[in-house]
């Protein structure tokens, strides 16, 4: 940097009146083929980070992030379940030597040092080689902390039935419902389709007819038809009741949005 | 028109030096994937870091639709990811963002050291790194309970009775957390909401803003 008399600054500023050029660094006379960061290889790096944003795209359009029902105190039956990353902690925890009355060892002490290894890991492995051949202990340590916790992973996530626990815990929307006694439809449901969709449509041994996605034409086909595990000719009655049957439903169905 | 721009504000406040001191780093042979493909390992850093960008950009979309409170929170995520235009792919990218970073960064670290990466003179960007990694899952248990949906209440309080646990501090530990030494409740779900969005990922940055610099000061590791 230019010092001292005769220098000239903009203003009654600090900066130097003299421009610096612009001019990218010149790695030609670097060892290898050392290229530059901007913006030759950010360039490539792009590249990459767009085909990784892509596959990460098509994991979060093929999997819907997952939502249970809202939080419940008082339901002492649920079985906790931390992220998945957390499972090789929750599953050390059910060892005799890391519970009871050795929880103690369970939640500080062993998570401790292996964390404390991994965090002071530069001092403890302190030589100068630095190819893993070189540092066995330190290699050996990571191998053997790596496996273990692959394997309380593992075993802690082969025991849970995840598929059974999203199903039993789906989110349910709060959606009031009107039920207009009535109304002319109101018999027809009763008789027909209340020992199975529930007094409030709510379900029961049938699905919730609460937010259904169909036309008139498709409910009164089902009613007539069945459709899935519902028999054929659960309704019974004439067209006229048909009708006002479906008009029901789909009256109730709007209350709710 | 835009070099004007430029010149403009560099007389005034003279960039020039500042953006190449961040433009002008060199990529050596043995770290770029176009040379040697194993290189590819290298990546490993930089994709935690565009995660964390996702993480980042979503996390605030996000907080335009969560209200932390218990009577709201979880009907919001409800309603964001069943009423929002596009609600559930940026609910989708925080959530699977949120365990993608976790991998990222676990084969960053196993990157790291497998190479002795953090020998002299670099330990102490080794030990800014841990740091990053035990924020990275606080934040992934603060989060965690944010849907306030069962997994989540029943999983913090799990996490909390752990904390009480912790010989002398416990008590004081878990209610600095909950917010209360019994209840996990309304009082937890704010401070959860605090510590996810403000305290983490201001420590979050300050502790990247550390692991940049001083890869830029000792330059990247040789070739073994």
């Amino acid at each position: 940097m230019h010092k001292g008399k005769g220098m000239k600054f903009v203003g009654d500023s600090r900066i130097s009146a003299e421009r610096k050029p612009n001019i990218p660094k010149d790695y030609s006379e670097y060892p290898g083929r050392t290229e530059a960061f901007w913006p030759n290889f950010l360039l490539k790096e792009w590249l990459a980070g767009a085909v990784f944003l892509v596959g990460f795209l098509c994991l979060t359009l093929a999997h819907p992030s997952p939502l249970e029902g809202m939080a419940d105190p008082t339901d002492a039956a649920y079985i906790p379940l931390p992220d998945w990353y957390f499972l090789f902690l929750y599953e050390l925890l059910k060892y005799e030597f890391a519970s009871g009355d050795w929880t103690l060892m369970g939640i500080l002490i062993l998570p401790g040092i292996a964390f404390g290894a991994l965090l002071l890991a530069p001092f403890l492995d302190n030589g100068p080689g630095r190819r893993p051949h070189q540092r066995p202990v330190a290699v050996g340590m990571m191998l053997l902390g790596l496996v273990s916790v692959i394997w309380l992973t593992y075993t802690s996530a082969a025991h849970v039935d995840w598929e059974g626990r999203a199903e039993a815990n789906k989110p349910v929307p709060t959606a009031e419902v009107d039920i207009d006694t009535e109304h002319p439809g109101y018999a027809s449901y009763e008789n027909s389709c209340l020992a199975c969709h529930g007094a409030e449509l709510e379900g029961g041994a049938g699905p919730s007819l609460v937010g259904l996605d169909l036309s008139a034409e498709e409910i009164a086909d089902i009613a007539v038809n069945g459709i899935g595990s519902m028999p054929p000719d659960q309704f019974q009655g004439s067209d006229e009741e048909l009708e006002q049957l479906v008009d029901f439903i789909i009256t109730v169905n709007e209350s709710a949005e | 028109m835009l070099q004007k721009i430029y010149d403009w504000i560099d007389d005034r406040i003279d960039i020039t030096p500042i953006w190449r001191d961040i433009a002008d780093h060199e990529v050596p042979e043995h770290v770029n994937p176009a040379h040697h493909f194993s290189a590819f390992v290298y990546c490993f850093g930089g994709l935690t870091f565009f995660v964390v960008v996702i993480q980042i950009l979503s996390g605030m979309f996000l907080t335009m639709y969560y209200v932390p409170d218990i009577e709201n929170a979880w009907q919001s995520v409800y309603y964001l990811q069943t009423e929002v235009a596009h609600g559930q792919i940026v609910r989708g990218m925080h959530h699977w963002g949120a365990s993608v970073v976790i991998v990222m960064l676990l084969l960053h670290t196993l990157r790291v050291f497998f190479q002795g990466a953090y020998k002299k003179p670099r330990e102490l960007n080794w030990v800014v790194g841990v740091l990053i990694f035990f924020v990275m899952l606080g934040l992934g248990f603060t989060g965690y309970l944010l849907p306030w949906d069962n997994k989540a209440y029943f999983a913090t309080q799990v996490g909390l009775e752990i904390a009480e646990q912790v010989p002398f501090i416990g008590m004081q530990l878990k209610t600095l957390l909950a917010g209360d030494a019994t209840i996990v409740g309304a009082q937890t779900l704010t401070r959860f909401f605090a510590i996810h969005v403000f305290f983490l990922p201001a420590a979050l940055f300050a502790l990247l803003a550390v692991h940049f610099i001083l890869i830029r000061r000792q330059g990247i590791s040789g070739p073994l």
